[in-house]
């Protein structure tokens, strides 16, 4: 049998559920993996030793192993110590805390970066190293690095289509249910190849919108 | 020891950066009001003395004492952090390379400190902000980021920056010596108007001109030492020792 596109529209709700299910979970995951990326990149930097080493261990661990069995473990493993999440939480707590791993290791080198003489004024002016990192020494981290974080975020978009595997009905996993009634693989999956191209040119143009603000303040 | 007598009082002030020994018990008193100035050559340690005021760098031996309580003195970690975060309040810096923040406007800069410690209201800081940029001549770029200021209209702001402390003195480490000469002016100015206003100032330069126009005080330093120390017309006309007067030789000849 040929390609027929016309098939699409009968089957363009349940692609859509899909599409907003994707956009849900990466957007929630995207605001876990920042925030948790500048808790961690603060733990990492800035906790006692005692808490600082094993947890660089740990995210040595996080950044080392498949991140689909890191979603394994949230969704079926801790079923067994009692802790029953429903499947889209477990994928983005997964997929966020996989991605804060990322953005600390990003932002930690960013925090590094800046210029010793801000630490150095906010001191002078009276604020305590705590009160410095966070006024003064994390923001300007945090807008240093906007820019890869942003490509983290588009990882994490493509990412996202790995929570079908534990039964998120996101677009990957539409797409799939409606090639099972269809038997039409290719175009459905071109569709959502397509779908999740212009998420991510979305994606894209939040992101340019993010540093024509912030470039003035540098 | 025994209670300070002078405004600012630094007593065998001693510093080594490991092996080297940067400040070699260097004493000096500081009378409130009193403006004075410190020159020397690259090296010679201006720098580190003025950032052991407020312990940005922290002495290896002797004593700093403002307004009657001893700067850096012994305590616990804690208590110590306490103590010099209240001792920084007090005390203005303004440094070479400006040093505002970046992703503040001007505004921000000079309301950060005194909203966060002092707890002033937005109207309050608001108010601030405007007092002190006026009083640098900034008012009309209150709300530029620093990016979109030029050397000189950073290091203003810099100063109401360190002014909206409402510090009991203010420390220069040559605030003008990034900037392009022609901007120098406009903050020299800035410091004379301060100097009017009797305000305390320990001031670094190689402007000789500038330092004999408003220091009460000029110290030469060279490799650690205060060499000699006088009232500007005395130690820039007629110094009493050779090597200061090899510096300012040097010094003049060079700006030429
Ligand atoms: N953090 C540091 N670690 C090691 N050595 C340092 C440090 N800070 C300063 N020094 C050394 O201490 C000496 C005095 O430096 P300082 O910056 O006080 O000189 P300065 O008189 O301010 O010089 P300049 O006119 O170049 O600013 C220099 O030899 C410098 O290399
Ligand atoms: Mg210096």
């Amino acid at each position: 049998m040929g390609l027929d596109f016309t098939i699409i529209p009968k089957y363009m709700d349940i692609i859509l559920l899909g599409v907003a299910w994707t956009i849900g979970i990466t957007v929630s995951a995207a605001l876990l993996s920042f925030i948790g990326g500048i808790l961690f990149a603060v733990i990492a930097l800035y906790a006692p030793w005692i808490i600082r080493q094993p947890f660089r261990l740990v995210e040595g661990v996080f950044m080392g192993t498949p991140l689909l069995l890191q979603l394994f473990l949230i969704y079926f493993g801790l079923v067994q110590i009692g802790i029953d999440l429903p499947a889209f939480v477990a994928g983005i707590i997964g997929l966020g805390l996989h991605f804060a791993v990322y953005n600390s290791e990003l932002i930690q080198t960013a925090i590094l970066a800046v210029d010793k003489g801000q630490m150095e004024a906010a001191r002078t002016l009276g604020l305590s190293r705590s009160q410095a990192l966070r006024k003064v020494v994390i923001p300007q981290a945090i807008r240093d690095v906007i820019p890869p974080i942003g490509n983290n975020m588009i990882a994490l978009l493509k990412d996202s289509a790995l929570v079908s595997v534990i039964g998120v009905s996101e677009l990957t996993l539409s797409a799939q249910r409606v090639i099972g009634k269809t038997y039409r693989p290719f175009e459905f999956y071109i569709l959502a190849a397509a779908l999740y191209y212009i998420i991510n040119l979305g994606m894209e143009w939040v992101q340019r919108r993010i540093e024509r603000r912030i470039s003035v303040s540098r | 020891m025994s209670e300070p007598l002078h405004f600012v009082e630094i007593r065998h002030a001693q510093k080594s950066f490991g092996a080297v020994e940067v400040l070699k018990d260097i004493s000096l008193n500081v009378e409130r009001g009193q403006i004075v100035g410190i020159i020397g050559s690259s090296g010679s340690g201006k720098s580190t003395l003025l950032r052991a005021i407020n312990d940005l760098d922290p002495l290896t031996g002797g004593e700093i004492w403002l307004d009657g309580v001893q700067v850096n003195k012994a305590l616990p970690h804690r208590q110590y952090e306490k103590h010099i975060n209240a001792m920084r309040q007090q005390v203005g810096m303004v440094f070479q390379h400006f040093n505002l923040f970046p992703h503040m406007t001007a505004r921000e800069n000079v309301t950060m400190a005194p909203k966060l410690l002092k707890g002033l209201s937005q109207s309050d800081a608001d108010k601030l902000a405007e007092e002190q940029l006026d009083k640098v001549g900034m008012l009309e770029r209150i709300d530029y980021y620093p990016s979109q200021l030029s050397g000189g209209q950073k290091q203003r702001v810099a100063i109401a920056r360190a002014l909206a402390m409402k510090p009991k003195m203010m420390l220069f480490d040559e605030a003008t010596s990034a900037l392009d000469p022609e901007l120098v002016e406009e903050v020299n100015l800035v410091m004379k108007k301060l100097a009017e206003e009797h305000m305390t100032m320990i001031i670094v330069t190689h402007e000789m001109d500038f330092a004999a126009s408003v220091c009460d005080r000029v110290l030469f330093m060279d490799k650690g030492i205060v060499v000699e120390e006088g009232p500007p017309e005395i130690l820039f006309k007629n110094p009493s020792k050779e090597r200061t007067r090899e510096f300012l030789r040097k010094h003049i000849e060079g700006a030429k």
